[in-house]
Formats: structure tokens, sequence, C-alpha cells
């Protein structure tokens, strides 16, 4: 036994180190530094032995800022309708596609698979420029409408691949014998396929609705000021004002949305298993 | 069937009316095409049998595809076009492409961006590997969350808080033994190596579980030792999985913007930190040229990793 355990560190080690040096150990210093001082010329004041005249030692300053001010809830409100209104979009375009291959004969499917994975081969900047050119000749640019279509356009596959899957998955006598028993092909969709492929929208929607919130880009590029969300305030903390601690209690609160959206995605797809 | 299409299409006619109402009104254009689209979908999606709906489920996918690849191809017909503005089509030339093989300050991009990526993919293949294995050998229970929590998150939470780790804890604590550490190549690396990971011990572990325990227990009741039998039987079994995770991490590695971009520092560029200030400073069919050619260097890496493991398209997602 003392050997597989030796076997179980030899294996599991190296990545484990690494991971918690450079991810677990980051996101612990990130949530100290959000009650921390920022520093004199940004950044953060030290923790211990500050020169007279200095802050330093520990502080709730960030959140009593972030939590007196409707403003940041605001724009958090915002960056759930970008998100929502994102993800909306991907499912209507997502539905047919994924449906119809998923009904395709089984050499068609990787190609169409590999078809809709293919624009992903192009940097995600170049995909947010392209909708510059298209929509600057329109005069369809710096608004909430451009960002939307970039966000859709870059999170698609995102939509399309998890309800493939699931899709795939669903046996098609049901919808025969759904057919028998009498249902129009309005009672089969609702009361069958739907149903059925809640799991896959869920998924899918979680992939594209929680990136959506941290980015920062599309916003930048494509929308006006208006349409900043959290993604873009944690940045301009970052390297704009370089006021780090409430970058880092922004982050925090981003993690924490994530980690609600995570978790109710996941509690509704197991009611929805249930109930299908 | 009708009620169902009038369903949906009035989802989709709200959608854009509140995108129309967000954006101040200049979306009458785009709104009309939306609910084209919405519309075509609602025939579609209600079509579950019959000539009819097959054909109308044809057509909202391949308005889909369209949206996917339209974009795309006017970027790369942009990059021969022979005028400074993105606008409409002058004349053939291949002036953007000249000028970006003789641009110094891209070219050195270029080559940050190839180094990073082989570096980065090549670490990430080795410690993703042994992840992979360890999960489905020993089934660990934090190893999981570790190796998965860095590619669900938003990047820019990875991005900002090795930012704060490198600058504010590496730096002084290398300091004191007298090593100065700025950031660079090496933290990019580093934090690259983190996200990737991932992704290859996802692909790994995927092709494991696939396959007949008893093929390991053999070898080790045939007496070879733990190495020997990673060496001559799980390492040739999981090759194909090994080299797609590898070249998923290289394509990885030589996108991404977020994660580079806190990461990097000052001096150090690659080429997507490039095209992002050629973007926010002047766009110019310089900025189509250098994407093409990512898209074509892109896309032969996805081929070929998809010729290797089919399933790796799923794992993506």
């Amino acid at each position: 036994m003392g050997s597989r355990r030796t076997l179980r560190w030899l294996v599991g080690g190296p990545p484990f180190l690494f991971l918690v040096v450079f991810f677990l150990l980051p996101a612990l210093i990130m949530v100290v530094a959000s009650f921390r001082y920022p520093g004199e010329f940004g950044g953060l004041a030290p923790l211990f032995g500050a020169r007279p005249g200095e802050d330093s030692g520990l502080t709730a300053e960030s959140y009593r800022v972030f939590f007196g001010d409707w403003v940041y809830f605001e724009i958090f409100a915002k960056s759930f309708g970008v998100a929502g209104l994102t993800t909306l979009v991907c499912l209507l375009m997502a539905y047919p596609l994924a449906a119809l291959i998923a009904r395709r004969p089984k050499t068609e499917r990787n190609l169409m698979v590999l078809l809709v994975v293919l624009p992903f081969a192009s940097n995600f900047l170049v995909r947010v420029y392209a909708w510059m050119i298209i929509l600057g000749p329109f005069d369809l640019l710096f608004n909430r409408f451009a960002v939307i279509c970039g966000m859709v356009y870059v999170h698609l596959p995102f939509m399309i691949l998890p309800l493939y899957t699931n899709l795939e998955k669903h046996d098609p006598v049901l919808l025969d014998a759904a057919q028998d028993l009498g249902a129009n092909a309005w009672q089969r969709f609702w009361r069958v396929t739907f149903p059925l492929s809640l799991p896959g929208i869920f998924s899918g929607s979680a992939l594209v609705f929680i990136p959506v919130l941290g980015m920062f880009a599309i916003p930048e590029i494509l929308g006006g000021k208006d349409d900043w969300i959290v993604g873009n305030m944690i940045k301009e903390s970052f390297l704009g004002t370089r006021d780090w601690p409430f970058g880092s209690m922004l982050s925090l609160m981003l993690t924490v949305a994530v980690l609600a959206v995570a978790g109710a995605t996941s509690w509704l797809a197991a009611r929805g298993m249930r109930r299908a | 069937m009708r009620r169902l299409a009038l369903a949906v299409e009035g989802l989709a006619i709200a959608v854009l009316f509140g995108s129309f109402l967000a954006s101040g009104g200049k979306t009458v254009l785009a709104g009309a095409a939306f609910s084209l689209l919405g519309l075509a979908f609602a025939l579609g999606l209600a079509g579950q049998r019959g000539e009819l709906e097959r054909f109308w489920l044809w057509f909202a996918s391949l308005l889909v595809y369209a949206f996917l690849y339209i974009p795309l191809i006017i970027v790369v017909i942009f990059s021969f076009n022979d005028s400074k503005l993105n606008a409409e089509w002058v004349g053939f030339t291949t002036d953007w492409y000249a000028k970006l093989f003789a641009d110094q300050e891209m070219l050195h991009a270029a080559l940050n961006s190839v180094t990073i990526a082989c570096v980065a993919s090549l670490i990430a293949t080795v410690l993703g590997t042994m992840a992979g294995i360890s999960m489905h050998r020993f089934k660990p229970r934090l190893l999981p969350f570790l190796v998965f929590t860095p590619v669900a998150m938003p990047e820019i939470l990875l991005g900002v808080s090795l930012l704060i780790f490198f600058l504010n804890t590496a730096r002084p604590l290398l300091g004191a033994f007298g090593i100065e550490m700025g950031l660079g190549l090496t933290t990019v690396v580093i934090a690259h190596i983190t996200f990737c990971i991932g992704f290859v011990a996802i692909i790994v572990r995927a092709r494991l579980a696939g396959m007949d325990e008893s093929i390991f227990e053999a070898a080790r009741d045939l007496g070879a030792t733990p190495w020997q039998t990673f060496r001559l039987v799980t390492l040739p079994l999981i090759l194909p999985g090994v080299i797609a995770g590898a070249l998923m991490a290289f394509t990885l590695s030589i996108d991404d913007f977020v994660i580079t971009f806190f990461t990097s520092g000052v001096g150090t560029k690659t080429l997507p930190l490039e095209i992002y200030t050629m973007i926010k400073v002047a766009v110019t069919p310089e900025v189509n040229a250098v994407s093409a050619l990512l898209m074509v260097l892109t896309l032969a890496m996805i081929v070929t990793a998809s010729r290797l493991a089919p399933d790796l398209m799923r794992a993506k997602a």
C-alpha cells in the first residue's frame, strides 16, 4: 500500500503543487488584498511596518464603498442583463442547428460539428474586430446592440455543443410514441423534446453566461462608455485607477456571482432531470 | 405548431426590442434581420417531421452557419483590399501582407507568441497528462477542483489574481534572495500553463475513461513496474489524447488575450496584444492581414487535433 501512496504523489504531486502555488495561493492572496489599503502610488499598501502617515493593515473600506453606492449594484445588474440577453439569443440560434445536427446521419454529424467549431480557430479579438467592420458602415457601433452581437458571436459554439450532445442522445422512438398517442408537433416539442433537453440548455447557458460576466474587451471595443460591465470595472481598477483592493473586492464579488449562477444552473438541471 | 412559432417569434421580437431600446434607436435594420431569423427559427423548431418543416430547420441552420462564417470571410476579403478603410472594395492588393512582414514590432510579437505557446504547451501537456492519469487512477478529492476551476472561471479572475501574486508576493520574495523579477515572458508562460493544464487533463482523462482496465492489470500481473506499465502500455494508448491536448494547449496559448494582458507587463508584446492595440488605436487592413494569417495557422492546428481525437471537440464545452 505504501508504494501506491508514493506512486500517487509521484503522478499527481507535480500538477497539484503547481496549481496550489499558481492558482489557489493567488486566489487566497486576492481575498486578503480586498481587505487591504491601496498603496500611495497604486497597488497595495504594506500589511505591516508602514512609514508614518501611510495606511497599513486590514480594512473593509472597499466593501463599504461597494455596498454604500447604488452605482455598483446597477453595474452588476447591467452585467447580468447583458449576460442574460446573450444567453437567450445564443439559445434561440443554437437550438435549431443543434436539433438538425442531432438528426443527421452519423457520418455528417462530425463534419457539421467541426463546422461549428472552426470559427474558433480565429483569434478572439479577430472575431470581435470582424463586427467592427460589419457594423461600422451602418453606423451601428458603440452601443449595446453591437456588444450583444459580439458576445453572441464569440460564445455561440458554447451553446451549440452541449445542446447537440444532449439532443443526440434522444431516442426518436419517443417522438413516434407521442405522435401515435395523438400529440401534434407543438406538443411533441414542448412536452417531449424540450423537457429532455433541459440539462443541455442549462449547461450551455452556464457556459455562455459565466464568461460574459467577466468580459471586458467586447464592451470596450464594440460598446460605448455606457455599456461597461463588471469585467471593465475590474480591469479599470487594476490598470487604470490602480486601486487594487477595490479591484480585488470586485473580483471576489464576480466570483460569488459566478458561483451563484453555476450553483443555480446545476440545481435547475438536476431538478429538470428528475421531472423529465 | 403555429402557437409555438408565435411564441418564439414573440421572444425574438422582445429580445430585439430590448436591445433596440438599450442602444438608442439605431438598430432598425439589424432589427428586421433579427426578426427574420426569429421567424425562421420558430418555423424550424416547430418542424419535427415533414418536408416543409425540415426545409425550415435547414434554413435556420444555414443562417446560423452564415452568421458564424460571414464575419470571418469579410475580414479575409478586406485584407486584400487596396484601401485604408474597411468600407468598400477598391481593388486587389497584397500590400498589407508586405507591410506586415516588414513590421519589426509585429514580427517580434509573433516570435514571442510562438515561444510562449511552445514552452507553455509542452509543460502544460506533461503536468496535464499527470493530472489526468492521477484523477483517473487515484480519484483524488482536491485535484479535480484545482484542475477544472481555472477552466470554468472567467479568465479575468485568473489574470488579476496572478497579477497581484507576481508583483506583490513573488517579486518581494525573490527580491529577498537577490533575484530581480518583473512581468514578462516567464510570468506569461506560467499563467498559460495554469489554465492549459485543465484542458489537457480533461482530454487525457476522457481517453482513459474509455479504456479497458484489465489491460493495465495484465501488465501488472506480468510483472511490469509502474514505470514500465506507463511507458509500454498506458502512454501508447493515450498518446492521441496527449497530442490532441498539446495542440489544444498550443492553440489556447497562442490565442490568449485576457490572461496575457494582465501578466505580460509593459515590455512584452504578443500577437493578440498587438492586435488589441491596433484595434484600439488605428484600424487598418493590416489588422485584417494579421488576422487572416493567424486564422490559417490555428485552423491547421485545430484540424490536426480533431483528426487525432474526435472527442476533443466536446472537451472544450
